[in-house]
């Protein structure tokens, strides 16, 4: 693999959205310097980074035909492998990116930290995500997660002059770093046990072993607890609340759906892949986490007061629900996982681009009480939060049942019917605290001096597309199955 | 057009909801012509179903039926049979006068009232008339969301609990539902090669599926639907729920919502798991709890000091002689039942609808606070006694004949099931006369009592229905057991068999004949 060191124009072809990223990346980081900070206009750096979200989305139509059917591009000597799975996922990245450029545009200028760098970094954190879904090799995931998180450490601090997101860039930073250096930990055993980086080779060895000894578990455990972190799967979720509260909101969003969403691919590739052989010994891991993710995310998420933290748990209670996808471990699981992800794009992103226009004189407000009466000043926008709340519990026909949906068929399709019942249960745990936002935009009395909804034609799109979907996903998702479920089992070749 | 009879019927109330959802908020009396106008039309649009409708076919009827999602195998797929067709009238009756009621009593907030009001009409129609599990789901679980917007709005002091309480118990009934609906589908799916939720096709997985597994599966629905019901030990969200609510919120929770538990259970339940509904646990454990139900129900009514409250406690027991019939797995105790849900329909909905009227003049509900109302308000007594009469099951008026009916179903399994049964009957005419002469009789001892109004006339047109349903199905009751017996009788042949071979003595429609036994029953047109 290492004799001849030679690009070509396959591996240029299976790298472009990635290589397209970063030159917008850069590019934004130049024209920012030199031309749009002399105009004054920085807003227009939220618009270059639209246009490289517009050229990914091209790239990944012009993927379509190689990868429909299980077809697969293949390049750097099958470091990276462009197939369904690959593909399905840098969708939910790019919608996740232009998303949380859309609301950047007007929250950072808000927050007075409308800076070029900010957008940059949106966009290079998803040329790590990109190859995080499509890489096949242990050193290329591993470079590519942590082009992911070293730039979100920078942007959940982008806001220099609140102590709070200094705190949670420091406490993601430290907690990242050692997550990751596990996770290396697992990887460097896992070198030792095959004598290779790719995933397949990895999985071919593991397979060969006679028996499940002491190193295939420390390579397990290790690697699992890393990327748990990575998911914030409890007990490893502690710094989830905090990072969540603490970063700029539209960040926050952008954090909590797609880098759960990329650890999940790089998990889903990891597990299936080069664990595939040894699913009796990380099945049983792997519920336990679930059922203490799903237990710790919907208890501690009913007493919250603060939206984003709120957010936070349920967020690490959903991370819980489609890790039972994994456990399922069978078509309707990943299935699962896909429509999860995709539809969790859209209604968490729609909950925090309500909160992120949140303001009260001028200043954010977070808090729940904030919300108190909001359906007399923005009936509209009320509506759509409880569209997104609903959702977010799962209320058949909207877009997140579905992914309960298929996740609980799975479950019940091999036999694990006591998590099943586990897991509906939480969704009436999860009602409780859903129904606490609804609550408060419904049935709360308004404040004094009521915090207001400031918005500009970019966060109303976003938000009303999102709700949209929310919807169209859940009354008509025949196509939106076939497309998401159908892709990731690219996942199972 | 007549191939979308009962699409037109739910989407009826739907289009009303846009409607009132495009009117300005300023113009309340708009909104309430208009609203009450789509509860009119919604009745007008049962006429086809009613003409189409033919009692004495036992399949499913003004069938409709288009893919869905193909991917899971849901379909758009309606259709009526006895059950349905029964609480599709129900529904669209009560739910019109729950409309009308609300005239005056709702001044804050009307827009999303009717809104909300018009969209449950919409779900709980979409309930009774869905042949497809999944759309069943669908309909069963949107449909909490107006009710829990309807019981926190416009509710009274403890709202925000009473309706959370109401959705958290029901979702948790239906996501133990959902897990049953969804490894019945996978059962099929692995029996049959194809994934499809249709009623029918899932009926077929019974016979491929093992005695243990459905009783775990028929719990898994029973539970969702026993919340609904409610059944004793499930029953707690309803006296909140109930009393909380506004007048209307109270009508069509006792009216309608109560009945979807009864209607799931017999659309579904039973028939999807014969083995499970007839396992001897289940028979014993459900004739159990109905029997707590029954009498807990009407002891805890006997103690309250809440009027509405009271109301409330006393739906519990009257739905446990419903489970009761259900249970009794025979034509007599299930048709009994059925029509005992019709009857608390009718019957219950006056109860709350007097409290409301009296509720609206001196805004309290503690039965102490009133007394000697019969004084100021002879109209208002005549028609609350005869509610009063229908809720104890005075012959002559509904619910005699349901809890006749159900008694000899229950006394065909059980003479033990039958004594309770009655022991229940003896308690609620205590609690209901004594009500009665709690607030009615005697002199007016509370001033403020003086100055109450007789009821309008719009509260006697709310009224007015309910009560000529209530003679009606008690003085001839034929129709309805025509309706009901068709279905009843399929269920029970799947149910059991060898029903009908080994009663031969007895015909079918025992149930039919005993109401032309009756001699006051049976008018002269006969």
């Amino acid at each position: 693999m290492m004799d001849a060191i030679s690009f070509t124009l396959d591996d240029f072809h299976v790298l472009k959205p990635a290589i397209v990223l970063c030159l917008f990346g850069c590019g934004i980081l130049l024209t920012d310097a030199f031309l749009v900070r002399r105009i004054g206009q920085r807003w227009l750096n939220a618009v270059t980074a639209l246009v490289g979200e517009a050229v990914v989305a091209a790239i990944l139509l012009q993927y379509l035909p190689d990868v429909r059917s299980g077809g697969a591009l293949t390049g750097l000597a099958g470091s990276v492998v462009v197939d369904g799975f690959g593909v399905f996922f840098n969708v939910v990245f790019m919608l996740a990116a232009a998303l949380a450029v859309i609301l950047s545009a007007r929250y950072m200028e808000s927050e007075g930290e409308q800076r070029g760098e900010y957008y940059a970094l949106i966009l290079f954190a998803q040329a790590g995500m990109s190859i995080m879904a499509t890489g096949h090799d242990l050193v290329v995931l591993f470079v590519a997660l942590e082009t992911m998180a070293l730039s979100f450490y920078v942007m959940v601090g982008f806001l220099r002059d609140s102590k709070r997101s200094n705190e949670a860039a420091m406490k993601y930073l430290i907690l990242g770093a050692f997550s990751s250096g596990l996770l290396a930990y697992g990887f460097s055993v896992l070198y030792g046990i095959s004598g290779s980086t790719s995933l397949a080779a990895i999985g071919e060895a593991i397979a060969a072993r006679p028996a499940l000894d002491w190193i295939m578990i420390l390579a397990l455990i290790t690697t699992s607890v890393g990327l748990f972190f990575k998911i914030a799967a409890a007990p490893f979720h502690m710094w989830a609340p905090d990072v969540y509260e603490g970063a700029p909101t539209p960040t926050t969003a952008y954090v909590s759906v797609a880098s759960k969403a990329a650890s999940f691919a790089l998990m889903i590739r990891l597990f299936v892949t080069a664990y595939g052989s040894v699913a009796e010994a990380w099945v049983p891991l792997l519920a336990i986490i679930a059922i203490a993710t799903m237990t710790i995310g919907n208890l501690a998420a009913v007493t919250q007061s603060n939206l984003k933290r709120l957010l936070a748990y349920s967020s690490v209670a959903h991370g819980g629900y489609i890790l039972l996808g994994l456990v399922a471990f069978s078509a309707t699981g990943l299935r699962g996982i896909a429509i999860y992800l995709l539809a969790y794009v859209f209604m968490n992103f729609g909950a925090f681009a309500l909160i992120a226009a949140l303001r009260r004189d001028g200043e954010a407000a977070e808090e729940l009480d904030d919300l108190n009466g909001l359906f007399g000043r923005a009936p509209g926008y009320t509506i759509l939060m409880a569209i997104f709340m609903l959702s977010l519990t799962g209320i058949p026909p909207l877009a997140g049942f579905y992914g309960k949906y298929y996740i609980f068929l799975a479950l019940l399709g091999e036999g694990y019917y006591i998590l099943a019942v586990f897991a509906a249960l939480y969704v009436a745990v999860s009602a409780y605290y859903y129904f606490r936002v609804i609550r408060a935009c419904w049935l709360g009395e308004a404040a004094e001096r009521p915090a207001s909804l400031d918005m500009n034609l970019g966060t109303r799109t976003a938000l009303v597309a999102s709700g949209v979907l929310t919807v169209l996903i859940g009354v008509l998702p025949q196509r939106f199955i076939d497309l998401a479920g159908e892709s990731v089992l690219a996942a199972l070749r | 057009m007549s191939e979308h009879i009962l699409s037109i019927i739910w989407l009826t109330p739907l289009v009303g909801m846009i409607a009132v959802m495009c009117l300005p908020k300023e113009s309340k009396d708009l909104i309430r012509y208009v609203a009450n106008g789509f509860a009119v039309l919604g009745l007008l649009v049962t006429i086809p179903m009613i003409r189409a409708f033919d009692s004495s076919n036992g399949d499913f009827q003004m069938v409709e039926r288009h893919d869905w999602i193909p991917a899971l195998g849901a379909q758009y797929y309606l259709g009526v049979d006895g059950f349905g067709y029964l609480m599709i009238l129900l529904t669209v009756v009560v739910g019109w006068l729950s409309i009308l009621c609300s005239w005056s009593s709702i001044q804050e907030r009307v827009k999303e009232y009717y809104a909300f009001f018009l969209f449950l009409q919409a779900g709980m129609l979409g309930v009774f008339m869905v042949l497809d599990v999944f759309l069943f789901y669908v309909f069963w679980e949107i449909m909490l969301v107006p009710m829990y917007f309807i019981i926190g709005i416009w509710g009274g002091g403890r709202r925000l609990y009473a309706a959370i309480k109401f959705f958290l118990y029901t979702l948790a009934g239906s996501v133990l539902m959902l897990l049953g609906m969804l490894t019945v589908y996978f059962k099929h799916y692995e029996q049959f090669g194809h994934y499809s939720f249709a009623l029918e096709d899932l009926l077929r997985v019974a016979a491929y599926t093992g005695p243990d597994m459905q009783f775990w599966l028929f719990w898994a629905f029973f539970v969702a639907f026993a919340v609904k019901v409610p059944m004793f030990p499930f029953h707690t969200w309803l006296p909140d729920a109930h009393t909380e609510a506004p007048t209307a919120g109270s009508v069509i929770l006792a009216g309608i919502l109560l009945k979807m538990g009864l209607y799931g259970l017999v659309r579904f339940a039973m028939p999807l798991f014969p083995k499970g509904a007839t396992d001897e646990l289940t028979v014993q454990l459900v004739a159990l709890l109905s029997i707590v139900g029954i009498i807990y129900g009407a002891l805890v009514s006997l103690m309250q000091s809440d009027w509405k409250r009271l109301v409330a406690y006393s739906s519990v027991s009257h739905l446990g002689f419903c489970t009761l019939g259900l249970i009794a797995l025979n034509p007599n105790g299930i048709s009994g039942g059925m029509l005992q849900g019709v009857n608390h329909g009718l019957s219950t909905p006056l109860l709350f609808l007097a409290v409301g009227i009296v509720y609206d003049q001196r805004h309290t509900r503690e039965i102490a606070d009133y007394g000697g109302l019969a004084n100021r308000m002879p109209v208002y007594t005549v028609l609350f006694a005869i509610s009063l009469f229908a809720s104890m099951g005075m012959p002559g008026l509904n619910g005699f004949i349901g809890e006749f009916t159900i008694l000899r179903g229950a006394f065909e399994v059980s003479i033990w099931w039958a004594g309770f049964a009655v022991l229940g009957i003896v308690l609620g005419a205590a609690y209901l006369l004594w009500l009665f002469q709690r607030v009615m009789l005697g002199p007016i001892t509370n001033p403020k009592n003086e100055g109450v109004k007789d009821m309008n006339l719009r509260e006697i047109i709310v009224m007015a229905p309910l009560v000529a349903g209530c003679f009606w199905i008690g003085l001839y009751p034929k129709p309805f057991f025509e309706i009901l017996e068709a279905p009843t009788t399929k269920l029970v042949e799947r149910l059991d068999p060898g029903y009908f071979s080994r009663n031969a003595a007895e015909p079918a429609d025992e149930a039919v004949q005993l109401s032309r036994l009756l001699p006051a029953e049976t008018p002269a047109s006969e």
